[in-house]
């Protein structure tokens, strides 16, 4: 579903990563792991398109698309989904008309007829039980004045009416207490499914203790340096992440497992 | 400045006729008024850009506009029809005018609370309100009345009067709808409203301005005066859609009494040059007002609002919030100034001008000011002027939202505020689809 070839990119005319590849296929999650400034925030923002970063070099495709070629609203309709690591906030939209118009746009994208807004509060109140969200944030403008949790919440939510194919969480759980982490990451299992895949970014294994990955990559200085199954996780909560420095300052090439 | 010698005259030959047509049906101080107003005007000229308050707004074009007052006979081939799409469904009682010229079988004042009194000036020229007219109308001029509101002076003949007994409620709104529609010349009309709210008395006004004809050219120079009586309310729309190749300067006056409330929200979406001053008092203690309003305009557009809020008493309150969209190649002036004098203390004084650029031939000159003089006030003002935000942008885009939709919505979101607290829903509406007619989808929920 998405392949990721030796991809550079820079932000502010600082390179940050430096040849990350990367498959995922159908069905999966991979957990995408490392110190912070190692380049996983990069790496989701390039995937979705934002504009202040800059492919380069690589290449990536998406079910065999350019995907670098394409428009961030493109991808989106095509099926990938950023959840962001600081949702922004729209004064003055209502979250249930911004969900709306992203889900109408996806349905006119597919050749499907649009929901008028009677059935969309339906379907939205279905989805909105996923991740246990208030009715009342419908309403409310989109993630201002929400509480950290609400706001990942919303997240969450949003990845639910729109179901993508890949969705990639940034740092979902930072900011999370106990309580919203096993919401939040319930929420995601139940999303979860053969047809569909999941990149989950984060600093901390215990995102992975709710949401239990197929693969683990750890980024380090702008290129996966290790790959393993969800015992490398594990091995990093334990040891954290200086011995990775430590092999990658000694050059060595990074081998499976832990 | 021949020019503008040469477009004096021309109102003055329009006067000298509408004067002597007028000597007997007219109450002689009517005459009296329009002949020192004509005087003043011809004086003063209109206002150029060397006078502060103008600085920003070059009035040249109507000068040379050739612009005709209309006597009658403009816009007659209107129907009902025509004029039905410019009517509030909300407003059961309404006065409409064509041209400057009132037009009964338009109008509907039948089904007024008793007391209230909608009517247009020829019939209360001649009817028992004949006294309110003149104890309102016919003041000494202000020394300070720029050559706009004597030139209204000048051809006071049409206009409205709102008279509120003490304590009646007009429930319904009230319109008073002011159309142009195109003439053999370029009309100059000159509207001119009166209302008056006497103690314990409430209505909702809603003052429409239109055009017709799609892009007719015309210049509206119109005048509204608002006495809010003690504890009355008053609730005051003004809705200004003319043709972008319209000329409109209007003038807002209102005087608060004891704890009158006074709730005025301006929409500017017409005109390619337009200018609203508002000068509101609150003359007497605990007075509260509202002043809000919302400026829509694109490519060779020019919008002016210069407010004066007059604190004169103790424990007054006033809230401005205005907001301006400016898209293409538009230009729009805010001038707001909030005075508190010595007594007036414990004044609540709150003002903001927000400004959303859509383009970078958009520019914008604001200028809020605070001047106070009493030492135990709680004052607020501030201005902003700036883009839609990219991290916002990219959110809705990262979403599946068009770019051009993900525009507008966030537009339509900075204009919220503003929409929300209108509580004319045709008018709520015609700002929806104003600030929404570039968005394919519809957005209520």
């Amino acid at each position: 579903m998405l392949e990721i070839r030796d991809l550079h990119a820079r932000v502010e005319g600082k390179d940050i990563l430096r040849g990350v590849s990367l498959t995922v296929k159908r069905g999966e999650v991979h957990a995408i792991m490392g110190p912070n400034g190692s380049g996983k925030s990069t790496l989701a923002k390039v995937l979705a398109g934002h504009p202040s970063y800059e492919v380069t070099g690589g290449e990536v495709l998406f079910d065999g698309k350019n995907l670098l070629e394409l428009e961030p609203d493109e991808r989106a309709r095509d099926g990938i989904f950023l959840a962001f690591q600081y949702p922004v906030e729209i004064p003055g939209v209502s979250n249930a008309q911004f969900l709306r118009l992203a889900y109408n746009e996806k349905r006119k994208h597919l050749g499907e007829e649009e929901l008028d807004p009677l059935e969309f509060k339906d379907l939205l109140k279905e989805r909105a039980q996923i991740v246990e969200m208030d009715a009342a944030l419908m309403s409310r403008s989109v993630n201002e004045g929400f509480s950290g949790g609400e706001k990942k919440r919303n997240e969450i939510l949003q990845m639910a009416v729109l179901e993508p194919k890949l969705a990639v969480l940034d740092e979902t759980d930072s900011g999370l207490d106990i309580d919203a982490l096993r919401i939040v990451s319930e929420g995601v299992n139940k999303l979860r499914h053969a047809d569909n895949a999941i990149v989950l970014v984060t600093h901390y294994q215990r995102l992975l203790n709710y949401i239990v990955p197929d693969y683990v990559h750890v980024l380090y200085k702008g290129r996966i340096v290790r790959s393993g199954g969800k015992e490398l996780a594990l091995a990093l909560e334990e040891k954290g992440y200086d011995w990775i420095k430590d092999e990658a300052a000694e050059g060595q090439p990074s081998a499976v497992g832990a | 400045m021949v020019q503008a010698t040469t477009e004096k005259s021309s109102y003055r030959t329009a006067f000298d006729a509408m004067q002597s047509a007028d000597e007997h049906a007219l109450p002689a101080w009517v005459l009296r008024l329009r002949e020192t107003a004509m005087e003043r005007f011809e004086h003063i000229g209109f206002p150029t850009t060397d006078v502060e308050d103008w600085k920003y707004t070059n009035t040249g074009a109507i000068a040379k506009g050739a612009f005709a007052p209309v006597a009658a006979g403009a816009g007659e081939e209107l129907s009902a029809g025509d004029v039905g799409a410019f009517l509030a469904p909300e407003a059961s009682s309404r006065l409409v005018f064509v041209n400057g010229i009132y037009r009964a079988e338009f109008s509907a004042t039948e089904n007024l609370p008793a007391g209230v009194v909608v009517a247009d000036f020829a019939e209360a020229f001649a009817g028992e309100h004949e006294s309110v007219l003149r104890s309102y109308l016919a003041r000494p001029s202000d020394p300070e009345t720029d050559g706009f509101n004597a030139l209204n002076a000048a051809f006071l003949r049409e206009g409205a009067l709102v008279y509120l007994p003490k304590g009646a409620q007009a429930t319904r709104p009230i319109q008073l709808l002011f159309l142009s529609a195109p003439a053999a010349q370029a009309a100059a009309v000159f509207p001119r409203v009166l209302v008056v709210a006497e103690r314990e008395s409430a209505a909702t006004i809603i003052e429409s301005y239109a055009s017709a004809a799609g892009e007719s050219r015309s210049f509206t120079n119109a005048v509204v005066e608002v006495f809010v009586g003690e504890n009355a309310r008053v609730m005051h729309y003004k809705v200004q859609r003319e043709s972008e190749a319209a000329f409109h300067i209007a003038t807002t006056n209102a005087k608060l009494e004891r704890s009158g409330v006074y709730d005025l929200t301006t929409i500017t979406l017409g005109a390619q040059l337009s200018r609203h001053g508002i000068g509101v008092r609150l003359a007497h203690e605990g007075a509260e007002c509202w002043v809000d309003g919302l400026y829509l305009v694109g490519t060779g557009q020019h919008a002016d609002t210069h407010s004066l809020i007059d604190h004169s008493s103790p424990r007054c309150a006033s809230h401005q919030l205005y907001k301006g969209i400016l898209d293409g190649k538009s230009r729009a002036v805010f001038n707001g100034k909030v005075f508190v004098h010595r007594d007036a203390q414990q004044t609540d004084a709150q003002q903001s001008n927000k400004n959303l650029l859509l383009s970078n031939e958009a520019r914008v000159d604001t200028k809020p000011q605070l001047e106070i003089y009493a030492d135990d006030v709680k004052c607020a003002h501030g201005a902003t002027v700036g883009q839609l935000e990219e991290e916002e942008l990219f959110y809705l885009v990262s979403r599946g939202l068009h770019t051009d939709l993900a525009r507008n919505l966030l537009t339509y979101g900075f204009a919220e505020e503003l929409v929300e607290k209108i509580r004319i829903e045709s008018i709520k509406q015609q700002l929806d689809e104003a600030i929404l007619n570039r968005l394919h989808a519809r957005l209520e929920v």
